[in-house]
This record gives C-alpha cells, sequence and structure tokens, in this order.
C-alpha cells in the first residue's frame, strides 16, 4: 500500500469512529440539563409560552419521606401530545427527564426521580407549537440529593 | 444491581404496560465519599424504547432520576410475541440494552 493511500484510508477509518460518538453527544440537552434555574432550563428546551391544562394529571405522593427515591406518574389526555418533560424546582438542576413519544407511545410515564427539598413537581408536554403543564406539591421530609 | 437491566412487557385491554428496571448508580457529581472526595457524575442521559425495530419512546434524563432508574411506558399497538427493546447510554459512553416479548396479562 501507497503511503498517500494509507493515509487516506486512516482519515476515513478515524472519520467513522468519530460519526457515532458525536451524533449521541448532540442529543443529550446540555443546556438545559446543567441549567440550575428552572427558567435557563425551560428555555434550554425551547419552551416559552405555558398554559396550564386539567389534561395533565401527575400522581405523586403529598409528602415523601425520602426525597432520594419519589414515584411520580404522569399522563397526558391531550391528543397529539408529543413530549413530556419534568421539572423539579427546587432541585440544584430542575430538569429531571425528558421523553419524546412516536406512534404506539401513549402519553403516559412512572418513573422514581430524586428531590433535595419540598418543592412543585411540573409536567410540561408539547402538542404542536404549544406547550401545556401541570402542577403537583411535594413535601420532602428527608432530602436524597447529597 | 449492578449491569443489570429487568423487563416485562403485558397487554391488558388493548394496552401493553412495558416495565423497565435498570442497575445504575445514577451519580449526580455533587456527592463526596466519606473521604471528602467528589464522586464522579455517572448518570444514564439517554433512553431509547422500540417496538420489533420501530422506536417509540425516546427519553433523555439529568441526574433527578432515582438510583436504579425505574420505569414504566404504555404501548398501544402491541401484540402478544412482539419484542420491546430498551437501549440507554450514560455519560461515561456506556451502554447497556434490554429486550423482552410482550405476554398477556
Amino acid at each position: 500500500m501507497q503511503r498517500r493511500d494509507f493515509v487516506k484510508m486512516l482519515f476515513a477509518v478515524s472519520a467513522l469512529a468519530l460519526v457515532p460518538v458525536r451524533a449521541f453527544a448532540a442529543m443529550w440537552n446540555v443546556n438545559a440539563f446543567e441549567s440550575t434555574k428552572l427558567n435557563s432550563a425551560l428555555n434550554g428546551l425551547g419552551i416559552t409560552e405555558i398554559k396550564a391544562s386539567k389534561q395533565i394529571t401527575i400522581i405523586a405522593p403529598d409528602k415523601a419521606e425520602n426525597g432520594a427515591v419519589v414515584q411520580i406518574e404522569v399522563r397526558s389526555e391531550i391528543a397529539n401530545t408529543e413530549s413530556l418533560a419534568i421539572l423539579v424546582e427546587n432541585n440544584p438542576t430542575p430538569l429531571i427527564a425528558h421523553f419524546v413519544f412516536s406512534e404506539g407511545a401513549d402519553a403516559y410515564i412512572v418513573t422514581r426521580i430524586k428531590m433535595a427539598e419540598t418543592s412543585d413537581v411540573q409536567a410540561i408536554v408539547k402538542v404542536g407549537n404549544q406547550y401545556f403543564s401541570a402542577k403537583k406539591r411535594v413535601e420532602v421530609l428527608e432530602n436524597g440529593c447529597g | 444491581m449492578a449491569d443489570t437491566m429487568k423487563m416485562r412487557a403485558r397487554l391488558k385491554d388493548g394496552v401493553t404496560e412495558v416495565k423497565v428496571l435498570i442497575g445504575h448508580p445514577m451519580e449526580t457529581g455533587r456527592r463526596k465519599n466519606d473521604f471528602g472526595d467528589v464522586i464522579p457524575a455517572n448518570f444514564i442521559q439517554l433512553v431509547s424504547a422500540s417496538l420489533n425495530g420501530k422506536p417509540v419512546l425516546d427519553a433523555q434524563w439529568g441526574t433527578g432520576i432515582s438510583k436504579n432508574p425505574y420505569l414504566t411506558f404504555h404501548l398501544n399497538n402491541a401484540k402478544v410475541g412482539d419484542i420491546v427493546q430498551v437501549n440507554w447510554t450514560d455519560n461515561q459512553g456506556k451502554t447497556g440494552a434490554g429486550e423482552i416479548a410482550v405476554t398477556a396479562a
């Protein structure tokens, strides 16, 4: 093999190796997840105007004994709900998770989250170009963020 | 619990309930060990689920998801025998995957 070809091959291989890593890194919304304020997290997600909706239900305990594990259930009854963001305003980084639903999945999630202190848990869903939200207050007796 | 994944997918009244439990420390990067050293952040960032290879759910997680993450989601067009797959990637580049066939409840 000539040196020129070898160098070309080297470039090709390294380019291939880099692509998937970059694709993954680009997918995680660093700005939103590393925001320490609710508003900047919302900005990072591109969420501006939010309307309250009774068609979103959050099931979570009124009082959580242990903030390290708080089970929450969120359901959106709004047709064509595309995505769901879960935020805890008083956490060091308020954005907990962001889910995107494709065809075949209902707008329904149950998960367990960490809560540093008593706070509202907010669920924000995207429907077309609009955002709707619901809140649920959870009193935390022992914090779970250490 | 490390490196383990438990899954269940049960079809009842047209809805398939998928439950996923992933063994993962979900370290925030803010915790300190007994010697006062910061424990490096180690948490799952990306989770994706597919039904028979077709994407149904894509999630991004922050450090606020509890240790050994638990997730339930609902599928509305799955049949018994269909395959539900879940893949995850953490901030250190580690990945995990699991799959389960849909069963009747």
